[in-house]
């Protein structure tokens, strides 16, 4: 069946190309994000959301970091958390602010879910990352390869 | 194999044949174009690219809608506040967020709560130096209980990250740069790790009559 395999081939060097071409994008891309910015997305593009993104930049503007990390419990770990929107509208993690008192409410969702479909949970900039061998690239090829 | 399937064949092989037949037929076309011309390019590798690993910052502080993490197609994404708005004079750095955050709240340019209600709170402020040697003949690690007990709480780092005893932790630079030890926080949200920020942790000069110490494959080196 050389016919199957040749089909099988273009199919193979077209899916190569568009992995290759987002691969170049998403290098592209992570250099220009500000330092720090973390991609939720444990949950949210399953539910047809955007992923959220936080800032931590503008967040650490207005709180030391204590009050997230001992008060209210934020572990140091992107996507570690387990932020669902039921724990937020009572009142958890980004819900012990973001209820209309401390900042805006919860209504906002595009506020948050505002990051690009399809963006894995991750930190941004982070120097892990600047290793010329940065340790999720390869995590998301055998991702992809898996498809 | 039925009948449909055969046509099918049929069709696509003589699809790819069109679409071989076409690449060839461009190839001599660029052959024939550039007769004039000496024929180089294709000779030389793409690889030999200058500084092939270097990953420049483009762009930095780029506003929320051109940082590529952003989705352009959602109108609250330009209701985000670019950084550089906020920044605007605070002391600079040339890594990170760009912004000297210890400075900035030195200095009273920022007035983040340490509570998240009463923003007359005051932090618990320890100020105690550990002084940790290193081997290498890079300055020795001052670590600054000050900065720290400033932004966050002691149970921030004692235990789960260091047992509070001077020597007591084994902290080396393969453990920070993966993310572990002072790369929990250095290298994602505190000030990364780079050439420009090895001098901010080491901090201590060594005694001007320090040596490297030899290593054992020196010291025994029959060839010597
Ligand atoms: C203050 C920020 C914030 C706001 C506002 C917000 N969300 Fe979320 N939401 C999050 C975060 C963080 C997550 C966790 C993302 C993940 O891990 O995928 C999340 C997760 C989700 C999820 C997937 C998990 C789940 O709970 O099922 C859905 C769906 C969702 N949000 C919908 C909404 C909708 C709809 C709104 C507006 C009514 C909204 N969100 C507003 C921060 C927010
Ligand atoms: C307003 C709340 C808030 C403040 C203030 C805050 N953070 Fe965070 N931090 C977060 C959230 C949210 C995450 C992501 C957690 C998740 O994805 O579940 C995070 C993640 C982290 C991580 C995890 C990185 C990793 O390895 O994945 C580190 C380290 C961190 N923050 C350090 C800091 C430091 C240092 C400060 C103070 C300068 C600070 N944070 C201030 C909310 C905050
Ligand atoms: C300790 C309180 C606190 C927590 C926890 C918190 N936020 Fe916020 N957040 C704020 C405040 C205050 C503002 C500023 C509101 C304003 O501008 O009116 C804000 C603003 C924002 C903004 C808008 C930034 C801009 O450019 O204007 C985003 C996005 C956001 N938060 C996302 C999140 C997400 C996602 C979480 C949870 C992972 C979270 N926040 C948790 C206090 C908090
Ligand atoms: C950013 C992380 C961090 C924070 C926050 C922090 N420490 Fe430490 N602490 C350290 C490190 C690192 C050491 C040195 C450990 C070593 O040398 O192995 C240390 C050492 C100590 C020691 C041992 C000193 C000695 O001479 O043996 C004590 C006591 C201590 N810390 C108390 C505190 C207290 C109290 C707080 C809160 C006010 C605090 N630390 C906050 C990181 C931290
Ligand atoms: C839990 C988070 C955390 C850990 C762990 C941590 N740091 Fe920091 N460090 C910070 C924060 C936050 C600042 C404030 C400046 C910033 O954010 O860039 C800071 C600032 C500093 C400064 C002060 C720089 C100045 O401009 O004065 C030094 C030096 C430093 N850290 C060294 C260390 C060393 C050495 C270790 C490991 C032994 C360590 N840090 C571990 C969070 C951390
Ligand atoms: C966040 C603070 C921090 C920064 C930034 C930092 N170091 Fe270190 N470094 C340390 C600590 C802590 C140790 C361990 C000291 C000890 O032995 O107790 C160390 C150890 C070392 C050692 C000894 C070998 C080893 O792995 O233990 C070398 C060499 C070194 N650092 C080089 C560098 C260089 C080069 C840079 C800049 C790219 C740098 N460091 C940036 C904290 C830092």
């Amino acid at each position: 069946m050389a016919l199957k395999n040749e089909r099988d081939f273009a199919f193979k060097s077209l899916l190569l190309g568009v992995l290759l071409t987002l691969g170049l994008m998403g290098v592209s891309q992570q250099s220009k994000a500000e330092y720090a910015d973390v991609v939720i997305n444990n949950y949210a593009d399953a539910a047809g959301m955007r992923p959220a993104v936080f800032p931590h930049w503008f967040h650490r503007i207005r709180f030391r970091c204590k009050v997230c990390h001992a008060d209210l419990g934020f572990k140091f770990k992107a996507g570690g958390n387990k932020i669902t929107m039921a724990k937020i509208i009572d009142g958890q993690f980004c819900g012990a602010c973001h209820n209309g008192e401390v900042a805006w409410s919860v209504e906002n969702c595009a506020m948050c879910h505002s990051g690009i479909p399809g963006t894995p949970t991750h930190f941004h900039g982070s120097t892990l990352q600047r290793l010329v061998a940065p340790a999720y690239k390869p995590l998301d090829a055998k991702k992809a390869s898996k498809k | 194999m039925n009948h449909k399937n055969k046509m099918m064949m049929l069709l696509s092989s003589a699809a790819l044949a069109i679409f071989a037949v076409l690449q060839a037929g461009q190839v001599v076309a660029a052959g024939a174009a550039g007769a004039d011309k000496p024929l180089m390019l294709a000779e030389v590798s793409a690889a030999n690219i200058f500084n092939r690993n270097l990953k420049k910052q483009k762009n930095p502080n780029a506003p929320p809608w051109e940082d590529g993490i952003h989705d352009t197609t959602n109108e609250a994404t330009f209701n985000l506040q670019p950084p550089l708005e906020a920044y605007k004079g605070l002391p600079k750095t040339s890594f990170g967020n760009h912004v000297d955050w210890v400075k900035a709240l030195d200095q009273g340019l920022i007035k983040p709560r340490w509570d998240r209600l009463d923003s007359n709170e005051e932090p618990f402020v320890m100020d105690l130096d550990i002084v940790r040697p290193v081997k290498a003949s890079v300055p020795d690690v001052v670590f600054p209980h000050r900065q720290h007990t400033e932004w966050l709480f002691c149970s921030n780092c004692h235990p789960a990250i260091f047992i509070p005893q001077k020597g007591a932790n084994q902290i080396n630079m393969s453990a920070i740069l993966l993310g572990k030890k002072c790369g929990v926080c250095h290298g994602k949200v505190s000030f990364p790790i780079e050439t420009k920020t090895c001098k901010k942790c080491h901090s201590k000069p060594k005694p001007a009559d320090w040596k490297p110490p030899l290593s054992e494959a020196t010291l025994k080196n029959p060839w010597k």
